[in-house]
């Protein structure tokens, strides 16, 4: 799936949805960035814990997985816009049928995937739908 | 800067060509070129080679300097060649950095080829190897695969426009007859929308017919300053635009996923550079990496208003015949999608239609082409505009 530093430098972002915000023109980021897109030089970076809820912007059920997500198959993936602006790509747990264009969905700590039976097993962020129903 | 004109075209066979290596393919199109347009090997003053992930395919970087050599273009003559990598782009950013060489006076006679050898790892580790143009970090790691970014710009196009899988799969149907007429092409049997519909579920809405194959092949073109191009060649092709344009990496960090911003701004400069609109364009080959990769292209490149892709193709406007024929060659769905030679054939096919060279696929009296080559899920967009006259 990936080397262990790689993930491992993004724990928190990964675990938490630690991102970024800049002062100055009010711009959020997840994934987090160091440098503002808007004020370039002129922007001040600083971190920010995201809420962790959004909506769902478009999403695929993945029949022939990724690297490292063959036994979860079929899987959701898609497009979340967290509340505070920023999207990101996360799969989203529940019964595929019922997701939606719109659909309100909320974070989750859960199991990403694995590098096979001996390897390290990653964790981080999933969503599930917000509204119980 | 000086004008620049395509004066030697030639791809190899499209396919899985097991018995043959990445080195082996890009010099039977490097020398097919160079004899195609009447030049030898001293008049060559530098080769650029599109090429995406040889380090993931064969293992092999420094692909620049292997070409040179294998084209016997180093031990004796010492060409500078240098690769250029743009994900499935690399081939029309290799294009664009040969004609900005010659435009600019640095160089004369310059090949510009692309290639990929992709049948040397499994299909798995060939789709990890491509999901490596998106995100890795924050795309990959989240279990995104290729197919899967495409279905979700997909999903809201169907959602927002009502396009359906049945327009989709015209796309693929479109481009498999027209692949059929075309002796290079990777896959040369017409299918029907029933079989694109019938075939695997990769990502929801996007079964494995609407996705473009694994292939090797590779493509070349030779290209002159225009001044002396009718020297070596009757029939020049001249270049009048090439455009680039970047977006951001990731597809989630896009201002609306159902449009490529690249392809809309790198089309913005090309119609500007050659003075030319849509309307003006005969022919064209789109990146259809995925059929709805092509929906999006005619709409983004102004051939179809937005969210009426689907239904310019289902009308016909895009077959051989129609208003504005569409990836003549087959496209990348069925001609193959070798990805660092893609950008390149695209111009090979585009040179080969103007020069009215495409046999049973000819577009009559194409004077004007277009090719649109992409890296990623729309990172990075590149445009040419070709024209019989100068």
């Amino acid at each position: 799936m990936s080397s262990v530093p790689r993930f491992w430098r993004s724990l928190g972002s990964r675990y938490n949805l630690e991102g970024t915000r800049c002062k100055e023109c009010g711009e959020y980021y997840y994934p987090p960035r160091n440098f503002c897109v808007n004020c370039r030089r002129g922007g001040h970076i600083e971190p920010y814990n995201f809420k962790g809820t959004g909506e769902i912007i478009s999403y695929t059920i993945i029949h022939t997985a990724a690297e490292g997500f063959e036994g979860q198959t079929p899987y959701t993936l898609a497009i979340i816009q967290l509340d505070e602006g920023p999207s990101l790509t996360s799969q989203v747990i529940g019964d595929p049928e019922k997701i939606h264009i719109g659909m309100r969905v909320r974070s989750v700590f859960r199991k990403l995937g694995e590098d096979g039976e001996r390897g390290m097993i990653y964790y981080g962020t999933k969503f599930v739908p917000a509204d119980p129903e | 800067m000086r004008d620049v004109a395509i004066i030697g075209v030639k791809n190899t066979k499209f396919g899985e060509l097991w018995e043959r290596s990445l080195r082996d393919i890009v010099v039977e199109a490097g020398i097919g070129a160079i004899q195609d347009a009447g030049v030898s090997g001293k008049d060559i003053s530098a080769l650029y080679v599109g090429n995406m992930s040889g380090g993931r395919f064969i293992e092999q970087e420094h692909i620049g300097a292997l070409i040179a050599d294998y084209s016997g273009l180093s031990k004796n003559l010492h060409v500078p060649a240098t690769r250029v990598e743009a994900a499935c782009a690399s081939g029309g950013l290799a294009l664009r950095q040969a004609i900005m060489s010659v435009a600019s006076g640095y160089s004369d006679i310059v090949v510009a080829a692309g290639a990929e050898k992709m049948t040397d790892v499994g299909s798995e580790e060939a789709s990890s190897a491509l999901a490596a143009a998106a995100d890795r970090e924050w795309e990959g790691m989240a279990g995104a695969t290729f197919p899967g970014l495409y279905a979700m710009i997909a999903r809201l196009h169907m959602h927002r426009y009502g396009t359906t899988s049945e327009q989709l799969a015209e796309v693929a149907v479109k481009n498999h007859k027209n692949g059929s007429l075309n002796p290079i092409a990777q896959y040369r049997n017409r299918i029907t929308v029933d079989d694109v519909l019938n075939s695997i579920m990769v990502a929801d809405p996007l079964h494995i017919y609407d996705c473009s194959p694994i292939t090797d092949g590779a493509s070349a073109v030779v290209l002159a300053p225009a001044d002396v191009a009718h020297k070596y060649t009757d029939t020049p092709i001249y270049i009048k635009a090439t455009a680039q344009a970047s977006d951001t990496i990731a597809l989630h960090d896009r201002r609306d996923i159902t449009t490529l911003d690249a392809t809309v701004m790198a089309a913005k400069r090309a119609y500007s550079m050659a003075k030319l609109g849509p309307e003006d364009i005969d022919v064209v080959e789109v990146h259809d990496c995925f059929t709805i990769a092509e929906i999006c292209a005619i709409e983004d490149l102004g051939f179809a208003e937005k969210g009426k892709g689907g239904i310019v193709t289902a009308n016909g406007e895009t077959a051989i015949g129609g208003r504005i024929p569409v990836n003549t060659s087959g496209g990348l769905k069925a001609c193959g999608h070798p990805v660092g030679a893609t950008g390149i054939k695209q111009a090979v096919e585009i040179t080969t239609q103007l020069r009215g060279e495409a046999g049973k696929r000819q577009v009559d009296g194409a004077e004007y082409g277009m090719t649109h080559n992409v890296g990623g899920s729309g990172a990075t967009a590149v445009i040419h505009i070709f024209s019989r006259e100068r």
